[in-house]
């Protein structure tokens, strides 16, 4: 009885799994081809890049700063021993550039904004505004979900290009300000080992797809939620959990895809 | 232009237009069956409301009231049998179609679902802002009679959270005739509301559809508040029409059905209980 | 909020994020990628490369002249077969060398060039004569090691062997 049990629980459980990921590519496929409205009205994605995107600016430039501060006393401490300390520009940018800008803050992004925009279309579904909106004959999907995605989509790079930026500043204030590395050797062997296109624009587009994954999600998960307290919060748990695990999915293929050959 | 034309239509001068000229219906649900999950919500059902007229559909929580202005709406299919709406029948329109029928209905949802990031004016402004290309000050002034006409003129600088129930309701009234619709359908207007807002709630609907020549449909369960200002009510219980009359004919109904509802009596063809098995075996007292 | 407010926010807001792009690509990169001047492509063969890599860096006197864009292995030959990129403002004669350099001595590979005397220039296609393999670590040290034991061995006739416990 119970390993029949266990086993028809797992297959429910991957057969849900597999219907839910169709209904959210459904979605995702709709969001796309009514995205019309919002780009003719562009105040709808200004609006929702406030939200996303100015809202997001401060715990962004925060973590940014303390990241690179961290990233400037572990690196220093650690080339030290190797007598190579005048290295520190080029592990704090390329750490910052490639990996920790654009996945640190789309994690933050995530928790942030993704939860944000998950609990307000959640509770925009409870208290019928969608289904009013509907009635007032204007399609929720173009007026709602897509602004907030485009928003997102636009908000997410920037975001860690700021990251990315003020981590290196982080960076610098630690190296050379506090520690004595060298001004000149600190950004010159920075700029000699950091590509712009190989490492920043590699950085940019990985946050760009982290951006089209996280509101993507978080938006599903707010228009599918169901509509109780319950259900958004539950809801809301489901967003910051899995666009961090899609976040982290996506960096790896992403990763090998980009700086295998290198 | 519209501003004068639309001062105009305010005293109920206009009201015998529509009631007397036209004997048409405005909505026709013919035999409409709608099962959701195999759980038949309707049953064959079949009513119509004629233009002009402000219609109750009654009958307890659950019995597929809301899902009837679902139907009206669009929102649903029904599984079988059809719903017309000013001669469309809403479930074979296309998208476009259907999105331009609802521009001629408004829906006042149970809570009033109001927009909780715009503010009482916005919330009226949004439809004429999403549907017509009047300009901002045109929009300003329609939107101020509107909400004049619920009594929220001096609101509209409020958001929806500091709204009491029957302002939020009223509020989202006003945002339901910001198009002059053709169809007013409200979805339980009385739930959760004071007796002194349940009055007003109730005179405004009456008014309303006079003054601005609407067809109204009210869904409720409060039977002393609405029997005040339908003109015809249909009653329905497990997804069928069981009674209907004018509100004269309800009360001295002797329909055991209706006196039962109209009398609030706990126990009579609507069962206290909810089908269930034997109580004595369902206790184990009986093999 | 007001609409100019939110507007002006947003337009802060994208302006911070562009000027963050802007500053990665000017004071922290090194935008080689974007500023693809003209340039032509020498081959060289090499016995061995070491770890020379794609897009390292090809020096001369000191000074980036260009990159490495491709290595083969040559099946003809058993050589590798080193492909360069050289800018096109800076030219060499038909007899410059080249071999395989470290950047001290742990760091990255590169190839130096030693321009000649000749009165021609390398043109685009043309191949580089004279070449010098890169150091391999290991032999360098094993060829160390067999030297400093054959110098012992001569010097103690057998008696530094035996010293260092070496049976005969």
């Amino acid at each position: 009885m119970k390993p029949n049990n266990l086993f028809s629980r797992i297959g429910r459980l991957s057969l849900n799994s597999i219907t839910r990921l169709g209904t959210a590519t459904r979605f995702l496929l709709q969001v796309l081809m009514r995205s019309g409205t919002s780009w003719r009205r562009f105040q709808l994605i200004i609006r929702e890049i406030y939200s996303s995107g100015v809202l997001s600016l401060i715990i962004i430039v925060a973590s940014g700063l303390f990241v690179g501060m961290v990233l400037g006393l572990q690196g220093y401490q650690t080339l030290q021993t190797y007598g190579s300390a005048q290295s520190l520009g080029v592990l704090v940018a390329l750490s910052l550039v490639r990996e920790l800008g654009p996945v640190v803050a789309a994690l933050l992004f995530a928790s942030r904004a993704g939860s944000a925009i998950t609990a307000e279309v959640g509770l925009m579904k409870t208290t019928e505004q969608l289904q009013a909106m509907e009635m007032m004959a204007v399609d929720p999907i173009a007026r709602i979900v897509a602004p907030r995605f485009w928003g997102g989509v636009i908000s997410m790079p920037l975001l860690a290009a700021i990251f990315s930026m003020t981590g290196i500043y982080g960076g610098y204030l630690i190296g050379v300000r506090l520690l004595g590395v060298d001004d000149g050797t600190f950004w010159s062997q920075m700029q000699s080992a950091v590509s712009f296109r190989e490492d920043i624009l590699n950085g940019v587009i990985k946050s760009t797809v982290f951006g089209f994954a996280v509101t993507a999600i978080a938006l599903f998960e707010g228009y599918d939620a169901v509509p109780t307290a319950e259900g958004i919060s539950r809801a809301t748990t489901r967003t910051v959990v899995t666009s961090s695990l899609a976040i982290l999915a996506l960096d790896f293929i992403l990763t090998a895809f980009m700086f295998r050959g290198a | 232009m519209p501003i004068s034309s639309y001062d105009d239509r305010i005293p109920p001068s206009s009201r015998p237009l529509f009631n007397t000229v036209s004997v048409d219906n405005l909505i026709d649900i013919r035999n409409v069956t709608f099962a959701y999950r195999n759980h038949a919500v309707l049953q064959d059902i079949s009513l119509s409301v004629p233009r002009g007229r402000v219609i109750a559909i009654m009958g307890g929580s659950g019995c597929g009231k809301t899902t009837l202005l679902r139907l009206i709406g669009g929102q649903l299919r029904p599984t079988q049998g059809e719903v017309s709406v000013n001669e469309q029948i809403v479930h074979q329109l296309n998208n476009h179609d259907l999105y331009q029928l609802r521009r001629k209905m408004g829906l006042l949802f149970q809570f009033g679902a109001l927009f909780t990031d715009l503010n009482v004016f916005d919330n009226v402004a949004f439809q004429m802002r999403e549907h017509t290309d009047l300009s901002p000050e045109m929009i300003h002034d329609l939107v101020l009679m509107k909400l004049n006409a619920v009594g929220l003129r001096g609101a509209q600088h409020l958001m929806p959270n500091e709204l009491s129930g029957g302002m939020a309701r009223r509020a989202a009234l006003a945002r339901a005739i910001a198009l002059d619709p053709l169809l007013m359908m409200y979805d339980e207007p009385f739930t959760g509301l004071d007796p002194i807002s349940m009055g007003v709630i109730g005179k405004l609907i009456r008014r309303l559809n006079d003054a601005l020549g609407l067809t109204s449909i009210l869904v409720t369960h409060d039977i002393e508040e609405s029997l005040k200002i339908v003109d015809y009510v249909y009653f329905i219980s497990e997804g069928r029409v069981e009674a209907q009359g004018t509100p004269d004919e309800i009360r001295v109904s002797k329909q055991a059905f209706v006196h039962q509802f109209v009398h609030a009596e706990e126990d009579g063809p609507v069962p206290f209980h909810y089908p269930a098995p034997d109580y004595a075996s369902d206790l184990g007292l009986k093999a | 909020m007001d609409r100019t407010l939110l507007d002006f926010w947003v337009g802060l807001f994208v302006t911070l994020g562009i000027a963050a792009l802007f500053a990665l690509a000017l004071k922290v990169s090194n935008s080689e990628g974007f500023s693809r001047g003209s340039t032509y492509t020498v081959v060289a063969s090499f016995n061995n490369i070491g770890a020379l890599k794609v897009r390292a860096p090809v020096k001369s006197a000191g000074v980036v002249v260009g990159r490495v864009s491709a290595i083969h292995f040559d099946n003809k030959t058993f050589e590798a077969l080193v492909s360069m990129q050289l800018d096109s403002r800076y030219t060499f004669p038909k007899d410059t060398s080249a071999s395989i350099l470290t950047s001290g001595l742990l760091g990255e590979q590169y190839l130096a060039l030693d321009p000649g005397g000749d009165s021609h220039n390398l043109v685009n296609g043309d191949t580089i004569k004279i070449t010098q393999s890169a150091v391999v670590l290991e032999n360098l040290i094993s060829q160390f090691l067999y030297n400093k034991a054959s110098d012992s061995g001569n010097q103690n006739n057998g008696g530094g062997a035996a010293k260092a416990g070496v049976k005969p």
